[in-house]
C-alpha cells in the first residue's frame, strides 16, 4: 500500500491553475525526486500535502486516512480537524530557507515540537535530538543559537527538527536552493543517508545528478502537469519524452 | 534662596512627584494592553473594523496630545447636552461629577491611554507584520497549534523586535506628563510652574527638570540593559 496516493490534484490562486491533473503514489521507504522549470507548481503541491495550501479538487490519502477526498456532491472535501492534524504530525517539510525558530537554541528547535505536540518528556526530547545531531554532526552546535550556524548546518538542524517528529514522510523543497555552491554537498549527504535508512522522501530539486543517483521514481513537472515520471533510467534515458529530454539538455548545458 | 527654603522646596516637589509618577503608570498599565487589542483589530480582515481603527489611530497621531487632555476634560457636558447622543450615553454621564477630583484624574488618563495606545498600536503591528511567514509555516508543519504558534514561536520574536521602539515611547511618556500641567492637574509641573513667583527663582523648574532628566535617564539604562538581554539571538 502506497504510504501517499494522489489523484487528480488540482490547486488554482483565483483564475491561475497552477496544479492540474496531478496523480502520484508514494511507496514506504521510496525516495522520489520532483524536478522542472522553476514556476512548475513543485512547492504548491508540496505545500498542497503539508496543509500550507488549500488543494482545489481531488484526492489525497495519506497512510490509509482520507485526507481531501471527493464529498458526497462530487467536490472534495477535507477531513475533520482531528485527522489533519494527524497527518500533519506525520508529515515533515524541510525549507529551501530553513525557517529555524531563531530564538531558541538549535537543541530547543529540535526539542520544542516533540515536547509541545507530541508530549513528550524534556529528558526523551533531549535525548532524541542528541542522537539526531550527532546524526547530522552536529552535536558540538545544541546550545548555539540558528544565526551562529552556516546556512548548511542550519539547514541539518532543520532536518534534524524535522526528523524529531518521527514522520512517515519527509518532503524537502530545494533544499540546498540557499546554500553556497560549496555547502550543497554536505545536505545531499544527509539525504542519501536518510534515503539509505529507508526513509520515505519526496525531494524538490534542481541537483539533477543527485535525483539520478538517489531517487528511485522522478516526477518531471511542467505547466503544473505532471509531464513523465518514472525511474531514473527511464527519464534520463533515450525512450524519455521529448519535453523531458529538453529540459534536461537545457539543465546540463547551464 | 535659604537652606531652608531650597529644603521646603524640594520636599514639595517630590510630593507632587507622585502624581506624575501616578499619571505615568497608569498610562502604561492601560494603554499597553489596549494597543495590543488595537493593533489586532487594525490587521482584523474584516475591513470596516480595520478602517476605523485606522481612522482613530490617524486622529491620535495627528492632533496634539495637549488638545486631546483639554477635550477629554470639556466633552463630558457638551456630550450631555447635544441632541445627536444615544439616550443610554446620556443617562451613564448624568451621575457623572464633573467637578469631582477623580473626574479630573480619570478624563485625562482616558486621553492619555487612547493616545499612547494608538502609538503602541502602530508599533505592536509592525513587530507582528515584521515576522516572516515562514516562521507561522514552520511551526504549523511541526503541529503546533494557533496558540501554541503564537505564545511560543512568534510572540518571543515580537517582544525582541518592539523594545527599542516601545522604550522611546515610555520615555517620551515621562515628558508628555507634564502637559498634564495645562488641565490644570496638580503634578510637579504645575507645582513647579507655580513656585517661580513666589521664590522669585528659576529654582523650582530646574529642581522639575532634574526630576524629568532622572526619571527618563533611569529608564534609558533600564531598557537599554533589557535590549542587551534580548540581544542572545539576531
Ligand atoms: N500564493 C500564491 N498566489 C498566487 N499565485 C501563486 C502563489 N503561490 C504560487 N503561485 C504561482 O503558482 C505557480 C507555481 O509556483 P510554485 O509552486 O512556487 O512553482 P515552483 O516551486 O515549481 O517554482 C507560479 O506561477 C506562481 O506564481
Ligand atoms: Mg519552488
Amino acid at each position: 500500500m502506497a504510504i501517499l496516493e494522489v489523484r487528480n490534484l488540482s490547486k488554482s490562486f483565483g483564475t491561475l491553475n497552477v496544479l492540474n491533473d496531478i496523480s502520484f503514489d508514494v511507496e514506504k521507504g521510496e525516495a522520489v525526486a520532483v524536478i522542472g522549470p522553476s514556476g512548475s507548481g513543485k512547492s504548491t503541491l508540496l505545500r498542497c500535502v503539508n496543509q500550507l495550501e488549500k488543494a482545489s479538487g481531488g484526492t489525497i490519502r495519506f497512510c490509509g486516512m482520507d485526507m481531501f477526498v471527493p464529498g458526497p456532491g462530487g467536490k472534495s472535501v477535507y477531513a475533520d480537524k482531528q485527522t489533519l492534524r494527524k497527518v500533519q504530525e506525520k508529515t515533515g517539510l524541510v525549507f529551501q530557507n530553513f525557517n529555524l525558530f531563531p530564538h531558541m537554541t538549535v537543541l530547543r528547535n529540535i526539542t520544542e515540537a516533540p515536547v509541545c505536540v507530541l508530549k513528550k518528556s524534556k529528558q526523551e526530547a533531549q535525548e532524541i535530538a542528541m542522537e539526531l545531531l550527532k546524526k547530522m554532526g552536529l552535536e558540538t552546535k545544541a546550545k548555539s543559537y540558528p544565526c551562529e550556524l552556516s546556512g548548511g548546518q542550519q539547514q541539518r538542524v532543520s532536518i534534524a527538527r524535522a526528523l524529531a517528529m518521527n514522520p512517515e514522510i519527509l518532503f524537502f523543497d530545494e533544499p540546498t536552493s540557499a546554500l553556497d555552491p560549496e555547502l550543497t554537498g554536505e545536505i545531499l549527504k544527509v539525504i542519501k543517508e536518510l534515503a539509505a535508512d529507508g526513509m520515505t522522501m519526496v525531494i524538490v530539486t534542481h541537483e539533477m545528478n543527485f535525483a539520478r543517483g538517489v531517487a528511485d521514481k522522478i516526477i518531471f513537472m511542467e505547466g503544473g502537469y505532471i509531464v513523465e515520471q518514472g525511474d531514473p533510467e527511464q527519464l534520463f534515458g533515450e525512450n524519455a519524452s521529448e519535453r523531458t529530454k529538453q529540459f534536461l539538455q537545457r539543465y546540463s548545458s547551464i | 534662596m535659604t537652606g531652608e527654603q531650597l529644603s521646603t522646596l524640594f520636599g514639595l516637589m517630590l510630593e507632587y512627584a507622585v502624581p506624575t509618577l501616578k499619571i505615568f503608570a497608569f498610562t502604561l498599565l492601560y494603554s499597553i494592553p489596549l494597543g495590543m487589542v488595537v493593533a489586532l483589530l487594525k490587521m482584523c480582515r474584516f475591513k470596516p473594523i480595520s478602517w476605523l481603527t485606522n481612522i482613530y489611530i490617524l486622529i491620535m497621531r495627528g492632533t496634539p496630545l495637549l488638545l486631546q487632555l483639554i477635550v477629554a476634560q470639556y466633552s463630558v457636558p457638551y456630550i450631555v447636552r447635544s441632541d445627536i447622543c444615544p439616550d443610554f450615553i446620556k443617562s451613564l454621564l448624568e451621575n457623572v461629577d464633573i467637578r469631582s477630583e477623580s473626574y479630573t484624574f480619570n478624563m485625562m488618563l482616558f486621553a492619555f491611554v487612547l493616545n499612547y495606545a494608538a502609538y503602541f498600536a502602530e508599533i505592536f503591528r509592525g513587530g507582528l507584520e515584521s515576522i516572516p511567514k515562514g516562521q507561522y509555516e514552520a511551526s504549523r508543519c511541526l503541529g503546533f497549534g494557533k496558540f501554541q504558534t503564537f505564545f511560543r514561536i512568534i510572540l518571543p520574536q515580537v517582544i525582541k523586535r518592539v523594545v527599542p521602539a516601545s522604550s522611546n515611547e515610555i520615555i517620551t511618556l515621562v515628558k508628555d506628563t507634564s502637559l498634564a500641567s495645562a488641565i490644570p492637574y496638580m503634578e510637579i509641573m504645575y507645582i513647579a510652574k507655580k513656585q517661580v513667583p513666589l521664590y522669585a527663582s528659576l529654582m523650582p523648574l530646574f529642581m522639575a527638570g532634574v526630576f524629568y532628566f532622572v526619571f527618563a535617564t533611569v529608564l534609558t539604562v533600564l531598557f537599554s540593559a533589557v535590549e542587551k538581554k534580548l540581544d542572545y539571538y539576531r
